[in-house]
């Protein structure tokens, strides 16, 4: 009986290695998994544990702090608007057209996902700033960027316009042609066949991207902060209370922001993702 | 009606070159060429998807060749049917309606004739990702007709389709081309295809058109490789089938008459391949359906095996072995028994 027990712990024990030796590329992946989820998780969720509601209430009350979440909110929409109006187009003629200079194409405007935004704040201010051409034709019909909205949004097309133009590329190339083609046949012009055909074959891709930029614009700092640290989104006065006040002071506001910004995704991303497959 | 002169695409690897072609109102015309010929793209040419070198195209003693594609009133469906999955069975089919400024009741008219042609009818509401190859290549037919076409351009309409499916596509574009005397233009690379279907019948290869002529004409007399390889290896009768009484079908050819399987009735093909007919010189008593008395009349010698052609009449060609034509001592007039089974007949 004893002996019974001990050969059934042991073939248990035996079973549950042989399961382990088995499964050890799925064991492995798992724990290297849970240390970078965790990584990511544990500080959002300090943040977010550390200020009592009744403080982020207080905090929400200050114009300040309101007024530069409405700005950060506001902007980065427009930004993104604007990037669907400019980007979409692109990202289609290049999922369509092969020319020589398409890849050097593709690397320009990936760009600015790789440089350091605050150069990437600096070349925009050379640029249109009143020093040159251009920021001056556009001083000419009253438009200002330094130190004004226009400047905040332009800096957040300028680092999060890639992420649209790739994503919506992307799923423009998995439209099969031939159904364009096929549109064509059936009396739609080409302006037609992109609205009624490829657009909305390619809404998911496009609206996984605009949810991309409008979250890469919102988070943006070092670009804004060269071109227009005033007025203030939320960003720069996280900055700016932990400079002059420290640590309590940004923190609150920080929370919020994450809070809110979390929010947001979330509903964009449930929006931008209805009714796909999992 | 449409006619295409001097035609020259370019397709990278090489080039389709000098295809003239003219295809009659309301006739069913096949391009019969192997896999890469360039085929699909000598009908996106002709319906304006893919540019052209040279050449030019008339439709109706009209040039469309630099007109846009939705200008031409050519219709066209894709191998795999290219059917919109960001729309119902309805939309795909109202697509085209679209374009047109009727009124909205004209449009839902036109919609419900279509699919009720077509046999779609309950599939109207559906997603198209749920439909099967068949379903799916009606829809496309559907919505290839929305816009009447003066021409109806086919992509291999029936390679994607399994074999019961195909069946029923064939009879459904023999319909539409009765019924509609819709002139029709379809590519394919199967012969059996190519004779059911076929008015006339184009072989390309090699970037050219090789032959023109009725199914029988290119069948009797083909001048391609590509052709004459499949005729030899298939013998092809034209006949009446029918059902048997309570029995098996039955088809007549001539003044012969054999036993076949099949659901299909009426003035169809049957194929038969050389390598399934069994040749005796007593009738042979087996379970093969088949026995028919006849002379031989050639013997075409491929070394290992041999062709001979057994006059019943129609004309027989069977293939035997070296062998058996030496133990049997055949020759040229000598009568002898072709023997095969009913289901080794392909009807079509």
């Amino acid at each position: 009986m004893v002996a019974n027990e001990r050969t059934g712990d042991s073939s248990r024990v035996r079973n549950i290695l042989r399961w382990a030796v088995q499964r050890r590329l799925t064991i492995t992946f798992f724990l290297l998994g849970m240390v970078i989820l965790l990584f990511i998780f544990i500080p959002l969720g300090k943040m977010i544990f550390s200020s009592s509601p009744a403080t982020l209430w207080d905090t929400l009350l200050e114009g300040e702090v309101r007024s530069a979440i409405w700005l950060s909110i506001y902007t980065a929409l427009i930004a993104t608007a604007v990037g669907l109006v400019l980007g979409v187009p692109l990202a289609y003629f290049l999922a369509r057209h092969s020319f020589p200079g398409k890849r050097l194409v593709e690397a320009l405007i990936d760009v600015p996902i790789v440089v350091p935004h605050i150069a990437a704040g600096i070349a925009l201010l050379f640029v249109f700033g009143k020093g040159f051409f251009v920021g001056s034709a556009f001083d000419a019909i009253g438009i200002d960027f330094v130190f004004a909205v226009p400047g905040i949004i332009i800096a957040m097309i300028f680092v999060s316009v890639p992420f649209l133009i790739d994503s919506a590329k992307q799923g423009f190339e998995k439209v099969d042609v031939r159904l364009e083609k096929v549109a064509r046949t059936l009396g739609a012009s080409p302006w037609q066949t992109f609205f009624r055909v490829s657009l909305p074959l390619a809404r998911r891709s496009i609206a996984g991207g605009s949810v991309m930029m409008w979250a890469r614009s919102i988070s943006e700092f070092g670009a804004v902060l060269v071109l227009a640290s005033h007025p203030k989104i939320a960003p720069i006065l996280v900055y700016d209370r932990l400079e002059e006040y420290g640590l309590d002071y940004a923190l609150p506001v920080a929370t919020l922001l994450i809070i809110i910004c979390i929010g947001i995704f979330v509903v964009l991303r449930t929006i931008a993702y209805r009714g796909e497959r999992a | 009606m449409i006619e295409i002169k001097k035609l020259t695409v370019n397709l990278g690897d090489f080039l389709l070159d000098g295809i003239d072609l003219g295809v009659d109102k309301g006739e069913y015309f096949i391009i019969l060429g192997p896999t890469g010929a360039g085929k699909t793209v000598l009908l996106e040419a002709i319906a304006g998807l893919h540019p052209i070198k040279m050449g030019e195209i008339w439709l109706d003693g009209r040039e469309v060749t630099k007109l846009e594609p939705e200008k031409r009133g050519i219709g066209f469906v894709y191998q795999d049917y290219a059917l919109f999955p960001h729309l119902t069975v309805k939309g795909n089919l109202l697509f085209g309606l679209k374009q047109r400024k009727w009124p909205k009741e004209e449009r839902g008219r036109v919609m419900e004739w279509l699919a009720e042609l077509l046999g779609i009818t309950p599939l109207l509401e559906r997603s198209t990702d749920t439909l099967s190859g068949g379903e799916r290549q009606k829809v496309a037919l559907a919505r290839a007709l929305s816009t009447s076409p003066q021409v109806l351009l086919l992509d291999e309409p029936l390679s994607a389709l399994d074999p019961q499916h195909r069946e029923g596509v064939q009879q459904e574009l023999r319909q539409i081309h009765r019924r509609l005397k819709q002139t029709i233009i379809h590519v394919t690379h199967d012969f059996e295809e190519a004779i059911a279907l076929g008015d006339r019948i184009a072989v390309l290869g090699a970037g050219h058109i090789l032959q023109i002529g009725t199914p029988e004409e290119i069948f009797r007399q083909p001048n391609s490789e590509f052709v004459a390889r499949f005729a030899m290896t298939r013998n092809i009768f034209t006949g009446e089938v029918r059902g048997g009484d309570g029995g098996p079908a039955i088809i007549a050819v001539g003044g012969t008459q054999f036993e076949v399987v099949s659901e299909l009735r009426g003035r169809l093909h049957a194929s038969l391949r050389p390598e399934d007919i069994l040749v005796s010189r007593e009738p042979l008593i087996s379970s093969a359906r088949n026995s028919l008395r006849g002379t031989i009349t050639r013997i075409a010698d491929r070394g290992a095996t041999l062709y001979l052609t057994v006059s019943t009449p129609p004309d027989f060609v069977c293939l035997v072995t070296r062998r058996s034509f030496e133990e049997l001592g055949l020759a040229e007039g000598g009568e002898v028994y072709v023997t095969f089974k009913a289901s080794a007949v392909h009807i079509f």
